[in-house]
């Protein structure tokens, strides 16, 4: 490698944390405006929705071990399970439905 | 109601059990990431050094690709902004959510663990968010981001493919526990969600659309669909005030 791997990590670093820093920073009052309030109350949701699929069949050896483990993490979300429970019964339908595969 | 020391007690105590599950995940995830980095050329301690600045699992994914590809420093600043831009939406959603008086320490340390899962369990607390919250959180999902990295990075292959393969998903898990159960009471976020899961996967497999990188399409995606939803759906302010549960 040509280039410095600690400018590298420097340059990932601030760029990182300056897009998080700066709304949080500067915006001091209430957001009045109703688009943008409801607009920011959308926006989670729909990125990790997208984030989600199509990328999670594809996370797995299996895009059918994965679609297991996709279904899996609806229900128990659906039932309100927590964090950590849908994540472990994601991750144990895809190992099981790989043991068939 | 920031000065009671009972209250950030509280607050910390809630923050870590909520990290927990975050930080177990991210075990999973940082693991991958650290066999990856290695194997693109970078030591166990710079590998780990890049997960406890960074904090962010596409970006630093990206971030090796072009270290290892020699590329030059502004290509890394660019690839970084784009790929980490969300969090600027969610910086924002945040900047509503904490106490206006909220000095801008406490807001320095609450930006730097703005992730999508840290967010997640952040903007779903009822009220107003506590720095005390988040500081348990934060601290305790990087600890898993630092040492799933750590010893993805030192002990290499020793973990067999099938238990990789079904860590993989452990991220996206989270991601669903997030969603499903607001979709499930609102409905205008369950109608915005699936136009988002249509949205992208339109742009992934399209001709053309499916040039775009992903950390644009996400971007695009979340940008377009939410403008539609915040349109259609507006949030009253009644709806507000109950969501938190």
């Amino acid at each position: 490698m040509e280039n410095n791997i600690y400018i590298y990590i420097a340059v990932m670093a601030a760029v990182t944390f300056l897009i998080r820093a700066l709304p949080l920073t500067l915006i001091r009052q209430e957001i009045k405006n109703p688009f943008i309030k409801s607009f920011l109350y959308y926006v989670p949701y729909v990125t990790l929705s997208a984030m989600t699929v199509p990328a999670i069949f594809s996370a797995t050896r299996n895009p059918w071990s994965a679609a297991a483990g996709f279904i899996m993490a609806l229900i128990l979300a659906f039932f309100r399970k927590s964090l950590l429970t849908v994540a472990a019964g994601a991750c144990a339908a895809v190992y099981i439905v790989e043991l068939f595969l | 109601m920031r000065s009671n020391p009972s209250d950030a007690v509280t607050n910390f105590k809630d923050g870590v059990r909520d990290g927990i599950p975050i930080a177990l995940g991210y075990l999973a995830v940082s693991f991958a990431f650290g066999i990856q980095a290695v194997s693109a050329g970078i030591s166990v301690m710079q590998a780990t050094l890049i997960s406890l600045t960074n904090v962010t699992s596409a970006g630093q994914f990206a971030g090796i690709s072009v270290i290892a590809a020699a590329g030059s420093y502004l290509e890394m600043a660019g690839v970084q902004l784009i790929i980490n831009l969300r969090y600027m939406l969610m910086s924002a959603a945040i900047s509503q959510k904490v106490d206006p008086k909220l000095p801008t320490i406490n807001r320095l340390g609450i930006a730097f663990g703005v992730t999508d899962e840290i967010f997640g369990v952040s903007i779903t607390r009822p009220g107003v968010l506590s720095p005390w919250f988040s500081l348990g959180a934060i601290v305790t999902a990087v600890f898993g981001w630092v040492l799933g990295t750590f010893l993805g990075a030192f002990s290499g292959e020793i973990l067999p493919a099938s238990l990789i393969s079904a860590l993989g998903v452990a991220l996206y898990g989270m991601f669903v526990a997030i969603v499903i159960p607001v979709a499930r009471d609102d409905r205008n976020v369950l109608l915005a969600a699936v136009m988002a899961v249509i949205c992208s996967s339109v742009f992934t497999y399209a001709p053309l659309l499916s040039r775009i990188s992903s950390g644009t399409r996400i971007i695009i995606v979340t940008v377009v669909i939410s403008a539609i939803a915040a349109l259609i759906f507006p949030v009253k302010e009644e709806e507000k005030t109950a969501d938190g549960e």
